[in-house]
């Protein structure tokens, strides 16, 4: 069966509409009948990366495949790439700036957690160029 | 049992106009030939479109007085958002006073009764064995919404009696302790600012007992309050309940009644259902306590109140004064901690899931994104459906049919009409 493809582009130049798309997807995962484990799962991981996307890369874009048996998210963005994956993973290292500390977000938490909500992580990244976030979770 | 429901259409008075539709927090309205229906499953008696009806055609079903009649001795159990509804008033006997003027014998004030709740909630809480955050049951709306709506967080119910099934309970053993007569010759009325209520006490929470008899509305009980309380001058001293009760009229009275600072309160659907997906979210993890009313400013801005939300506050606030803290606790009762605990784990009714064969659900997902491609997503509503998102779930369940979009019909009268021309 042919999976369902849901599209959203992230607007970086606005912090109010960050976690949209997260939305978006946990509602319709809602109406196909997932455990809500797995809603749950893809509704953090999703929104951890989109707000990373937001506040490293000015914005991106988010290309969902839902199958029956697993979800696959797909983020890619033109930003400044990650220069040390090792480091990004940390619980902790952040480097994101000052004005986006003060509203709650950088607490170094965003990688870890996507990592720990999914079944698979895959980054591809390139200095100056942008990251690509391949997350899947299996039901 | 079918489920009642207190709001209701008088299909007299709609001109088939989509200001409910539009404003449903669970899209539970559809305007077909002309008329709004409401669909039973989906509706959670939040009175938004009591409130959005321009013609009035929307309205909540409740008791009268003459109901009291069939009772040998009756009490009245007003909600709280009664004493924020009168002018010039300092002293809540008035009230009082002037429901026992109306016929009834008795009262017991359901203030009184969420004093209790607090001390249950306080002493469970204490024991740190729930779900984080533990979210009120109090508001009946609310309750109905995480059971449609939010299935996941069904553990995070305060699975206790909301004040007023309390209040019912006490206030009928104590007539039956007074006066000797038989449980079912007494008639407790609750008097409601909200039609959720009414709904509750005709297909009670956490239980299949029916503790309240009858449910009065504030706003039809209030002119006849009115013309009776006039005349009343040194009212008995009747008023027992301390200001937390009063206090659980509006946003955060309860929430404070808990004494414990990692605690949100929250009022209006719109926030209720943000707050509630970021709990589903995870990320209200470290709160004890979350309150949730539908209405703004809390029970005060019921749609069956008569006062502006924010002035009744005001006016409630302004009673408190000289108020003790509570006016009773557990033991005065000889109740305890477990005294209100569900008797019946309540059940969640998700209308979300398409389908509950996962396959079946995919593939109506792709007919609802194949219909929806062909809509011009202004969501006029003018098919009857809240969005054109909804109007592709209907079409794609077969409630609906494309041609009931204009734009649809347009653009197929266009095409056979440049047909007939080539």
């Amino acid at each position: 069966m042919e999976p369902i493809k849901l599209s959203f582009n992230v607007d970086g130049e606005n912090f109010v509409s960050a976690g949209e798309a997260s939305t978006a997807v946990k509602t319709t995962l809602k109406k196909m009948g997932f455990p809500g484990d797995t809603v749950r799962r893809v509704a953090i991981a999703m929104y951890e990366a989109e707000i990373n996307m937001v506040i490293h890369a000015h914005g991106g874009t988010v290309d969902v495949e839902i199958c029956p048996d697993k979800i696959v998210i797909v983020l890619a963005d033109k930003g400044p790439g990650i220069p040390n994956i090792d480091l990004a993973m940390q619980e902790g290292y952040s480097t994101a700036p000052d004005d986006v500390r003060s509203l709650g977000f950088g607490a170094g938490m965003g990688l870890p957690n996507i990592k720990k909500y999914s079944d698979d992580l895959e980054i591809e990244t390139e200095l100056g160029v942008g990251t690509t976030l391949t997350i899947t979770i299996n039901c | 049992m079918k489920y009642f429901h207190s709001v209701t259409l008088n299909e007299d008075k709609c001109k088939g106009c989509i200001n409910c539709v539009k404003r449903c927090p669970t899209e539970a309205i559809r305007v077909k030939q002309g008329k709004a229906h409401i669909i039973a499953e989906r509706c959670i008696d939040c009175g938004e479109c009591i409130r959005v009806c321009p013609n009035h055609a929307k309205r909540a079903i409740y008791d009268h007085l003459d109901e009291l009649k069939k009772y040998r001795y009756t009490v009245a159990s007003p909600a709280p958002a009664l004493y924020g509804q009168f002018n010039n008033l300092n002293d809540i006997d008035y009230i009082l006073a002037g429901l026992l003027e109306l016929g009834f014998d008795d009262i017991f004030e359901v203030a009184k009764a969420a004093e209790l709740v607090s001390e249950i909630t306080r002493k469970k809480m204490q024991k740190n064995d729930f779900s984080k955050p533990l979210i009120s049951t109090a508001c009946p709306a609310v309750v109905r919404m995480i059971k449609v709506r939010f299935p996941e967080l069904m553990n995070h119910l305060l699975e206790v009696n909301a004040p007023v099934e309390v209040a019912a309970k006490i206030a009928r053993k104590q007539a039956v302790e007074k006066t000797g007569y038989k449980p079912e010759e007494i008639g407790i009325f609750f008097i409601s600012p909200c039609p959720a209520k009414v709904t509750a006490a005709k297909n009670p929470i956490g239980t299949r007992e029916i503790t309240i008899d009858g449910v009065l509305a504030i706003s039809d009980i209030y002119k006849h309050l009115l013309s009776v309380m006039g005349k009343i001058k040194n009212p008995p001293s009747m008023q027992s309940c301390g200001l937390t009760g009063i206090s659980w009229s509006y946003t955060g009275g309860e929430a404070t009644a808990l004494l414990r600072s990692k605690y949100l309160a929250a009022d209006s659907i719109e926030n209720v259902i943000q707050i509630l997906e970021s709990i589903e979210d995870e990320k209200l993890t470290d709160l004890d306590f979350v309150e949730l009313g539908a209405c703004p400013s809390g029970c005060v801005g019921g749609c069956l109140t008569m006062e502006n939300p924010f002035i009744a506050r005001t006016k409630v606030r302004q009673l408190r004064k000289y108020l003790p803290v509570a006016g009773g606790k557990l033991s005065d009762y000889g109740l305890e901690e477990n005294s209100f605990d569900w008797d019946e784990k309540e059940d969640s009714a998700p209308i979300m899931v398409l389908d509950t064969d996962r396959k079946k659900a995919m593939e109506k997902i792709i007919e609802i994104q194949r219909i929806e491609s062909i809509l011009p997503g202004i969501d006029c509503a003018a098919c009857g459906s809240p969005s054109c998102h909804a109007f592709a779930e209907d079409v794609a369940a077969g409630n609906a049919k494309e041609a009931d979009c204009v734009f649809v019909m347009r653009n197929k009268l266009k095409n056979i009409m440049e047909n007939l021309t080539e």
